[in-house]
């Protein structure tokens, strides 16, 4: 088994945060796991992306190769279009549907969903009103963990525990709020998908 | 043996604090900068090693020099063009006679995601004449530090650990051992390695020539130096040497490649000579595939005696510039490309990195701007750091960036050229690592150019670490370089100042002579994040 992810966004949406909380959660599992991440000047503002690889074997490269990636899980629209080549012509595409309009031309938000969803296994998730519904406006990126969680082969147990251990130090109400905000994204996906 | 989980980074500082080492220094520098704050993390929580940023890579180097000379065991980090500011230290230090082991880790940037240049350091290692690893995952990368240690002891000279971006910021599973005690202290009783006068120097440079050649026997031998399928007598058309990297990628193509292909890895310089030579008799042609500059491509000429098809970066077969990547290696061995999805029909804007939102470079530069006006002639030079975001638009503050502290030099060059208003502008890191001793020539001179220190108090491109000094300490030491008191401004950049800032900037601009202009306003991300930590403690 081998399932590679390519995480987009913009620098300081917690891009490498999301990376991070999936690759606990492969760890718990049982997974071998390689995380590449971009440190430095791309992040103040600019487009980031993480290319994570899960396996029960060894990982070679620490780049996913062209049309390779299972999952590409975008925090901006805009952002999910920039990486569409390094994903498999079966994999999924999810993107959260707000955008982070830091550029002085940034393109119609209708063209780029239309664009996105005319991708095969495509979807958008409006992940900020899933987060005010979790009550936290915070978790948005739990949210996305949540969308992604049922194509990605790893447990809800193990993506649960490892949401906790990442606010177990923000106390108990905050660890709630974002477990929340993960089982009702998750609901939303299961039920969009049937 | 434990398994945690580490950045490549963060493998050479547990590698190295397992290996015993008494200190550690450095210059932040993307991508090498987490190597040092791991250890400096490490020393609030245990007490030791002694780790510490320093003024600029030269002191760091001759920091750990000192370390090395008194028998105990040092590392020394920084980014690849921070060694050409070691350069002068490092590449003597190979005619020393090294004791207590001396790594270099250093960070190469190919691909450029946080650097000026892609300069390869394997370059360096081999102008100094030593022995340089070049891991290729986290696993070996903790290993090899461990070995690095004992080569630099064993040799007797320093020894350089190669780390590339893709390497230092990925995460992966390391299983790590026991940590080893430190060396005591010693200092060698015989001087002469330690001495570079002339004739001790010749000397010194003799022994370096033996000790190659042990460092080229051990290559040859090492198991970090893998030949694999060369079985003698037969003649395979193709034979690969990876080396980093370039292996993975190798190996992620490997399952779509039909026939066994003989492979040379090197992840130990000096080059493997015996091993290449057996590689290429039993190979038509040969493919090298490195991530960084040809170094081994270009030295298989001098190495080879047959005339042999020798393909990389030199010929096209793989991109001369840039990270390698799975897919440039793909193209190499002649695999067909794989089918992409439709890409989008629209045109994608790029995202490039901007100064934050309420940051203070932002109100300086503004200020700079009207003080200069539409004055085409003037020079606005600047320098390596957050503020070197002001290049681009909507502020277009500044003409020039070329290496660390080169604003000051580059500003006073104009200004002795001719030009009447030259600006140099530079952060308060930048200054302190080499923008200082171009004061030092332009105070001298009492050059008529106007410096503007950013002074945000932090390095703040590299994720905030502390400068070596604070304002107060900055100031202090600018008038002690006797510029006219008249002439050493302060300002600070907000919105409520911005016309007063500007008057100031354009009457020091006027002044015919050396004026220095220190804005003064804490970098916004540190401030957020210092409040958010005095917040947390105020509720534990």
């Amino acid at each position: 088994m081998k399932y590679d992810i390519i995480l987009a966004g913009v620098g300081g949406q917690g891009t490498l945060s999301v990376a991070a909380i999936i690759a606990s959660a492969a760890l718990k599992q049982g997974l071998t796991v390689r995380q590449s991440e971009i440190h430095g000047m791309s992040q103040r503002g600019g487009a980031v992306v993480s290319h994570l690889r899960l396996s029960d074997g060894p990982i070679d490269s620490d780049l996913i190769p062209l049309a390779g990636g299972d999952l590409l899980l975008s925090m901006e629209p805009l952002e999910a279009l920039r990486h569409i080549s390094y994903l498999s012509p079966s994999g999924s595409l999810i993107s959260a549907a707000e955008g982070v309009e830091n550029i002085p031309v940034y393109p119609g938000m209708d063209k780029i969903r239309e664009e996105i969803l005319s991708q095969p296994g495509a979807r958008i998730v409006d992940a900020r009103s899933i987060a005010r519904e979790s009550g936290s406006l915070k978790a948005v990126n739990i949210v996305m963990i949540g969308a992604a969680s049922e194509s990605i082969p790893i447990s809800r147990e193990n993506f649960i525990a490892a949401i906790d251990e990442r606010f177990r130090s923000k106390g108990e109400k905050v660890q709630e709020a974002n477990r929340r905000a993960f089982e009702l994204s998750l609901a939303e996906a299961c039920g969009a998908g049937s | 043996m434990s398994d945690i989980v580490l950045l490549g980074d963060e493998a050479v500082a547990l590698g190295a604090v397992h290996a015993g080492i008494s200190a550690a220094y450095g210059y932040p520098g993307t991508p090498s900068t987490e190597i040092l704050e791991f250890l400096i993390d490490y020393k609030t929580r245990h007490g030791a090693p002694h780790a510490a940023w320093c003024s600029n890579e030269k002191t760091a180097y001759e920091d750990a020099l000192g370390v090395s000379f008194v028998g105990k065991r040092v590392l020394v980090t920084m980014k690849h063009v921070g060694l050409n500011v070691a350069a002068d230290p490092f590449v003597n230090s190979g005619l020393l006679n090294i004791r207590g082991g001396l790594v270099l880790a250093v960070a190469d940037d190919p691909g450029m995601h946080s650097s000026q240049n892609e300069q390869d350091s394997r370059f360096f290692a081999e102008f100094a004449k030593i022995i340089c690893l070049e891991p290729r995952n986290q696993q070996e990368t903790y290993e090899m530090t461990l070995e690095a240690f004992e080569l630099s002891e064993k040799f007797h000279i320093p020894v350089m650990l190669r780390l590339v971006t893709r390497l230092a910021h990925s995460r992966a599973i390391v299983k790590v051992g026991a940590k080893r005690d430190e060396n005591s202290l010693s200092k060698p009783e015989e001087k002469r390695g330690w001495m570079l006068l002339p004739a001790t120097a010749r000397q010194n440079y003799l022994d370096l020539l033996e000790k190659e050649k042990e460092m080229l026997a051990w290559a040859g031998d090492s198991a970090r130096n893998p030949l694999e399928n060369a079985r003698g007598g037969k003649k395979y058309p193709l034979g690969i040497i990876t080396s980093g990297l370039g292996r993975n990628y190798y190996d992620e193509n490997l399952p779509e490649l039909s026939s066994e292909i003989p492979r040379l890895h090197i992840s130990a310089y000096p080059l493997p000579r015996n091993k290449i030579r057996t590689l290429a008799a039993a190979c038509e042609r040969i493919i090298v595939i490195e991530e960084g500059y040809p170094l081994i491509e270009e030295k298989l000429k001098g190495i080879l005696e047959q005339d042999i098809t020798i393909s990389g970066k030199l010929d096209g077969t793989l991109p001369r510039t840039g990270e390698l990547t799975p897919d440039a290696v793909r193209r190499a061995l002649g695999l067909e490309a794989r089918q992409l999805r439709s890409e989008p029909g629209m045109e994608l804007p790029g995202r490039p990195p901007q100064l934050c939102q309420g940051c203070p470079h932002i109100d300086t530069y503004q200020a700079i701007n009207e003080a200069i006006g539409d004055d085409s002639h003037a020079v606005v030079t600047s320098d390596i750091g957050c503020y070197a975001l002001g290049a681009l638009p909507p502020y277009r503050a500044i003409e020039t960036i070329v290496c660390m502290g080169a604003s000051i030099g580059m500003a006073k060059g104009a200004a002795e050229a001719g030009v009447q208003r030259v600006v140099a502008t530079i952060g308060d890191s930048t200054f302190l690592h080499s923008g200082i001793t171009s004061l030092v020539d332009a105070a001298a001179a009492d050059t008529p150019m106007t410096v503007v220190i950013l002074d945000n108090g932090t390095v703040g491109m590299t994720g905030g670490q502390e400068t070596i000094l604070p304002t107060s300490r900055v100031h202090r030491m600018i008038e002690g370089l006797e510029i006219d008191p008249a002439h050493i401004r302060s300002i600070t950049p907000l919105k409520k100042n911005a016309e007063e800032n500007r008057r100031i900037i354009a009457e020091e601009i006027d002044h015919p002579g050396l004026s220095v202009i220190v804005s003064i306003r804490e970098c916004i991300e540190t401030a957020k994040r210092d409040k958010k930590k005095a917040a947390q403690e105020g509720q534990a």
